[in-house]
């Protein structure tokens, strides 16, 4: 790997928890095949580039960018944006780059609401804040106008935002993923532009557990059975999305009896993630009967987004949900059944 | 909320064996109905994958239909059962993401029962009609001051002193 000259690599966070950061030393020792075969010229998280000089560089100087999170504030869009033009290569790396992931997920609510959340309510990590005060885009000073990235409503995905070349799944991706990728841009064996880096197939392919016919009476949370240790949790009555899910991670939940949530995000051909979970779910739902279906749902799935868009929301066709200030329709009802 | 010149959009996914023959029957005994459904025709209820109902209304669309076989009548035997429970799912779901129930329905519809599909699409389009316009695109529209908070980014970033090292 160390005979070419050194390329430039770029790490960059956006709206993620910081695990994409760590994963990337999950690649062990390797680390340092790495920064024989790249110079580090930004990561915020480990190294001391800073974005003045990433401004300064030419467009596409930076061989490769990993970009983890999604875009939140003008802050990350304009990092995203600086970034694209100044790589050759940007990969969306994990969950929120990809799908918006967890943060996605707050596309249920819309700026004022996570704001009230934040400042007003008061939880364990804001004391109690009397003056209602929130965060201003603009703040005038006598030495001039100060300000503070504005918040979005709907969380984008690194591809809602600019173009993206490559994805890398997981929450976080996996040492191993990481390290293919990797080598890959390195030695130019790379995929078509727009690929998912990864394998094609599903987490039920990786799975050790034995499935026979899926047919289910009544769906369980984890907390309510004992699954058997060998069969197939879907079979048993648990949501396990393990069949709408990408392979990569080796059925590790499953493994440990406890249902894949779709961490490695959609396989291919996959649009709508959900969508896909909710489609294969209905089927082997063991009832011909209308009453009986909505009881088995209404009892078993209480929240369908929460189970089935956990890290795809911000990617999904619908992207959010319906933001009460939109159109001249009559409010929407906020209630499901089950609540 | 009703806005007189609202005409909604709606999109009927409609069995070939049954109800696209119901809704031709309805057309050719000039049987009046709302002019508002854009109809698709599929080989089978069983075909319509929540993913079209979703797309559909991220499209613009402001309300579904799906229209199939009676139950034991699918000419491919149990799959209109899974267009029920599937249709059941995405019910569950959709009010969680703010889309009125009364946005979608399933209709049942023989080759012979243009009148009852006719009356369907009535009701549906009513309904639509009341709720007013979904938009939906119009829901990933920023809440102000993007642009002008990224150009203020740059502007920054170029007047900032430099910190000599
Ligand atoms: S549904 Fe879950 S438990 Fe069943 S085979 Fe797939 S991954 Fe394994
Ligand atoms: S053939 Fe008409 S619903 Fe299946």
């Amino acid at each position: 790997m160390s005979e070419k000259p050194k390329g430039k690599l770029a790490l960059y966070w956006a709206a993620s928890c910081g695990g994409c950061d760590i994963a990337v030393l999950q690649i062990g020792a390797r680390i340092l095949d790495v920064a024989a075969a790249f110079d580090i010229v930004l990561w915020p998280c480990a190294a001391d580039g800073k974005v003045r000089d990433v401004e300064k560089m030419a467009d596409g100087e930076i061989d490769v960018c990993l970009f983890n999170g999604g875009i939140r504030t003008s802050e990350q869009e304009y990092m995203a944006q600086l970034l694209r033009r100044k790589s050759k290569v940007l990969v969306a790396f994990g969950s929120c780059a990809q799908e918006g992931c967890i943060p996605g997920l707050a596309n249920m609510n819309n700026r004022r609401e996570i704001f009230d959340s934040v400042y007003k309510e008061g939880s364990a990590t804001t004391p109690e804040n009397s003056d209602d005060v929130r965060p201003q885009p603009e703040t005038e000073m006598p030495e001039g106008t100060l300000h503070l990235p504005v918040f979005y409503d709907t969380l984008k995905t690194l591809n809602q935002t600019v173009e993206v070349d490559y994805y890398l799944p997981g929450c976080p991706p996996e040492g191993d993923m990481i390290w293919t990728a990797i080598t890959a841009i390195v030695e130019g064996k790379l995929p078509p532009p727009g690929s998912v880096i990864g394998a094609n197939t599903t987490v039920c392919d990786e799975c050790k557990r034995t499935r026979t016919e899926k047919k289910i009476k009544k769906f369980y949370r984890t907390w309510q059975i004992k699954p058997d240790p060998d069969i197939c949790l879907l079979e048993q009555g648990l949501i396990c999305c393990g069949i709408a899910t990408r392979a990569g991670c080796g059925g590790l939940c499953p493994e440990v009896n406890s249902p894949c949530i779709g961490c490695h995000g959609p396989n291919d051909g996959v649009q709508d993630y959900g969508a896909r979970m909710m489609s294969a779910l209905a089927s082997v739902i063991d009832s011909d009967d209308p009453e009986e279906i909505e009881q088995i749902i209404r009892d078993g799935v209480p929240d369908p987004v929460g189970s089935f868009y956990r890290f795809s929301l911000a990617s999904s066709l619908l992207r959010r949900k319906k933001r009460s200030t939109n159109g001249n329709g009559a409010a929407a009802a906020t209630k499901t059944k089950a609540s | 909320m009703s806005d007189d010149s609202f005409e909604p959009k709606i999109v009927g996914f409609l069995c070939n064996w049954c109800s696209y023959t119901a809704s031709d029957l309805a057309g050719t005994a000039r049987m009046k109905y709302a002019p508002n459904v854009r109809i698709i025709r599929v080989m089978c209820s069983g075909r319509v994958d929540p993913t079209f109902l979703l797309k559909a209304f991220a499209m613009g669309a402001d309300g579904v239909m799906i229209a199939g076989c009676h139950p034991g009548d699918c000419h491919y035997q149990q799959q209109n059962y899974k267009t029920m429970r599937r249709y059941a799912m995405i019910e569950q779901m959709l009010p969680q993401m703010g889309i009125e129930r009364e946005r979608v329905k399933l209709v049942w519809a023989s080759a012979a029962e243009g009148q009852q599909l006719a009356e369907a699409i009535d009701e549906l389009s009513e309904a639509v009609r009341k709720l007013g316009p979904l938009n939906w695109s119009r829901n990933w529209e920023e809440n102000g001051g993007r642009i002008e908070a990224l150009e203020a980014i740059v502007k920054e970033h170029e007047e900032a002193l430099e910190v000599q090292s």
